[in-house]
């Protein structure tokens, strides 16, 4: 398959996944689309380390892998937080920081 | 058609179908689930693009760490799952035009590139490249990554831990 095929696939889902974030009400469902979207950029980044020889996009992704794990991790610990304190994870709730 | 087109055609499909359940099923354990198919799919397609490490990393980090975590925040914020885990989307229009614009912005750019040349030869086991490359040009971004981790690690043991 050409390089093409591989962006474009990676396009579509990333255009999903942002379909997600702006739509969804609930924080866990917001970074379900982050989750989506990140993947999408890996397809990108694995597609052109591959056709262009390079392996510094595969290391990239690995690193990318590893860092949204930890990005997971860390905004979901502060989704319960959220919600052991406002009893909501509903994003449009939170609103404390509006002027 | 070729083997590899089928398969890319195959992994594809069901890449954009997970993908589309994510975000439209209302049952978000549902949604869940859907990632995690998702995400194999997507290490399907690292296997297509020569890339085994990545399928396993893919598998172990994402599909196995990630898909646990969050199912463990819906199980502990919607406590029980049923009726009261469904939600509701807003937006849905407006969330398709913006999400169709940025796809046609991207989708412009790959018909005016150049076609693609065909794949070069990829050097011999990517598994040693990787391990060699991570020990020499890329040692500091690892250890990097590693104060990363520790610091989320007590970044999520702070926010979890009890009050007073």
């Amino acid at each position: 398959m050409p390089l093409g095929a591989y962006l474009t696939l990676a396009a579509l889902v990333f255009a999903i996944g942002l379909f997600g974030v702006l739509t969804r009400r609930n924080a866990v469902g917001i970074l379900l689309g982050i989750e989506l979207m990140l993947n999408a950029v890996n397809i990108n980044l694995v597609a052109f380390a591959r056709f262009h020889a390079d392996l510094a996009g595969i290391l990239f992704t690995l690193f990318t892998i590893s860092i949204t794990v930890a990005e997971v991790a860390v905004g979901l610990a502060i989704v319960i937080v959220i919600f052991r304190v406002r009893r909501t994870v509903e994003a449009d709730h939170l609103d404390l920081l509006r002027g | 058609m070729t083997a590899e087109m089928l398969a890319f055609a195959g992994v594809a499909v069901v890449l954009l179908a997970s993908s589309l359940g994510v975000v439209l099923t209302p049952n978000l354990f549902h949604a869940i689930l859907y990632l995690a198919v998702a995400l194999v799919a997507t290490g399907v397609v690292f296997l297509l693009l020569d890339a085994p490490f990545l399928f396993g990393v893919q598998l172990l980090l994402y599909a196995g760490g990630v898909v646990t975590i969050v199912v463990f925040a819906i199980m502990l914020t919607e406590r029980l799952v049923g009726t009261s885990i469904r939600q509701t989307s807003r937006y849905l229009v407006n969330g398709a035009l913006v999400s169709l614009a940025v796809f046609v912005g991207v989708a412009g750019f790959l018909v005016q590139a150049p076609p693609s040349a065909p794949r070069p030869a990829w050097p011999g086991d990517l598994t040693v490249a990787v391990g060699q490359a991570l020990v020499g040009a890329f040692a500091v971004p690892l250890e990097l990554l590693g104060v990363l981790l520790v610091i989320a690690l007590l970044g999520a043991l702070y926010f979890a831990r009890s009050e007073g």
